[in-house]
């Protein structure tokens, strides 16, 4: 036997239809969960079996494809995803957010801004927003098709009961096109605003829970808020220590057991471009070390 | 009398024009009005057009029933061709239907008689697949929705002449609602149930 073990992007064909079936009616009802026969696949649940399930049921040969966890093209969940398809479909991989036709995420957004024709792919382990607030599907539904989202503006008046302000600072529920209510997976909330008048096609797939929902682009992506206490982004207040950027999204990184830490992007592809370009920060290596030790 | 070794064939190659095919009509749906070309070469049943047919071989399956309009079911020709490269049943009542493929686009039934899916589910509606007779020519459609920068312009011949008028059905019916992919030859534009008319003229 020469035919290989599985199919083009390992999902069977009967299989993709059913998730593209599932994508269309997710486009054309933004920010509705569309119920989808979640398949097992070869990788454990957590470890963004939605999102490899659409990004298979979507990718061509001709895709160029980017997979970042948590901002970064070098972890294993996004090396494994990225060699994942790599193996199974043949296609060509980057870790650059413009060359990049697909990019599956597990919660983050990319700094560089996204442009017309590309696709980001979600990881979403729970997709439902009112989940922790109500634990029924049977009522969860019947509040969507309702529109009635009181509960999740008494969960975030708590917040500003409690903590003096909205105290949730990922997964921040957003409204999008004034209808759904919306998990954006569990990105931080200073990535929020740039979902909102997107110019690429926003997937989300969540393969335990058996979901797809998605944004399509050029689409009102609102972040839930009151008058009196509007959204805010948060970032800590610090340059990235390696490219000096003071507008991209930082991860604290302890260095020592004496309370040092350094802050740095989260978005290595971001970070390691301005290093190219020239930027510098407090933590960077002198440039041209290596020549002056001749 | 068809038998199966005359039928024409579906995609030359399976598995890669499926997901051409799709790309296309993902990018139709997710940019509405915008006009996308398929690009996989298929064979087609007499009374169906090329792109009809990609879509059909890529999206149809035993789970999806088949409503076909008169023009599509005057020959058996169109539902063999289906049964045998798809194995989608087609059925006589439109309102169980997940795909309706209307060639006569004229004589298009009230929208009513299609599935809008529940306000729990409206994600079980029916897709309506349309003939256009042309995609590129004709009375311009100025729309907005999500998908669209500002406004897009479509020109097109639609049938029936009141299409836009009664697909603002969706406006009061949202989140239920009818989709509609407008085919001709291979040419696909998509007008989801978002999607509103501007403004249209010649």
């Amino acid at each position: 036997m020469n035919a290989p073990a599985y199919n083009f992007a390992y999902l069977d064909e009967q299989t993709k239809r059913m998730i593209r079936r599932a994508i269309l009616k997710a486009i054309a009802i933004p920010g509705y969960q569309v119920p989808f026969a979640s398949r097992e696949m070869p990788m454990p649940y957590g470890w963004g079996t939605g999102g490899v399930q659409v990004t298979a049921a979507i990718l061509g040969p001709q895709d160029v494809l980017k997979v970042i966890d948590q901002g970064s093209d070098d972890t294993t969940n996004a090396i494994s995803i990225r060699k994942f398809f790599g193996k199974t479909a043949g296609v060509a991989t980057t870790t650059s957010t413009t060359d990049a036709t697909v990019i599956q995420t597990r919660h983050r957004i990319p700094e560089a801004p996204l442009h017309a024709g590309q696709v980001l792919v979600y990881q979403v382990p729970i997709p439902e927003p009112l989940r922790f607030l109500e634990p029924r599907e049977t009522e969860t539904r019947r509040m969507h098709a309702l529109g009635e989202y009181g509960l999740m503006h008494v969960k975030l008046y708590e917040d500003i009961a409690r903590f003096g302000h909205i105290a949730t600072s990922y997964a921040y529920p957003v409204k999008v096109n004034a209808r759904y209510v919306m998990d954006p997976s569990p990105t931080p909330k200073f990535d929020n605003p740039k979902m909102d008048n997107c110019p690429a096609l926003q997937l989300f797939g969540a393969g335990r829970e058996k979901r797809i929902y998605a944004i399509p682009p050029h689409t009102d992506v609102v972040s839930l808020d009151f008058e009196d206490h509007p959204f805010t982004r948060y970032r800590f207040d610090a340059p990235c220590a390696l490219c000096g950027a003071g507008d991209s999204y930082l991860d604290e990184i302890v260095t020592d057991d004496k309370g040092s830490r350094m802050f740095v992007c989260s978005d290595t592809d971001y970070c390691e471009s301005r290093q190219l370009a020239g930027h510098r920060g407090s933590e960077s290596a002198p440039p041209h070390k290596e020549r002056a030790h001749g | 009398m068809t038998t199966v070794a005359e039928l024409p064939a579906g995609f030359a190659d399976k598995v890669l024009s499926a997901q051409s095919t799709f790309r296309s009509v993902m990018d139709a749906m997710a940019r509405p009005g915008s006009v996308q070309r398929v690009t996989a070469s298929v064979g087609a049943p007499a009374g169906m057009m090329r792109g009809a047919a990609a879509i059909a071989l890529t999206l149809f399956d035993h789970d999806t029933p088949i409503w076909l309009d008169a023009a599509m079911s005057a020959t058996p020709d169109v539902a063999k061709w289906l049964k045998f490269h798809t194995s989608a049943p087609v059925v006589a009542d439109s309102s169980i239907a997940s795909f309706a493929l209307v060639g006569d686009a004229k004589n298009l039934p009230a929208l009513d008689r299609f599935a809008f899916g529940s306000n729990e589910y409206p994600d079980r509606s029916t897709t309506l697949i349309l003939h256009a007779e042309s995609l590129t020519q004709g009375p311009n459609f100025e729309m907005r929705g999500p998908g669209i920068d500002g406004t897009a312009l479509l020109q097109a011949m639609l049938q029936p002449r009141d299409l836009f008028q009664r697909l603002t059905i969706n406006e009061a019916l949202f989140p239920r609602g009818i989709d509609v992919v407008l085919v001709h030859d291979d040419l696909i534009v998509a007008i989801p149930r978002t999607t509103r008319l501007v403004a249209s003229g010649a």
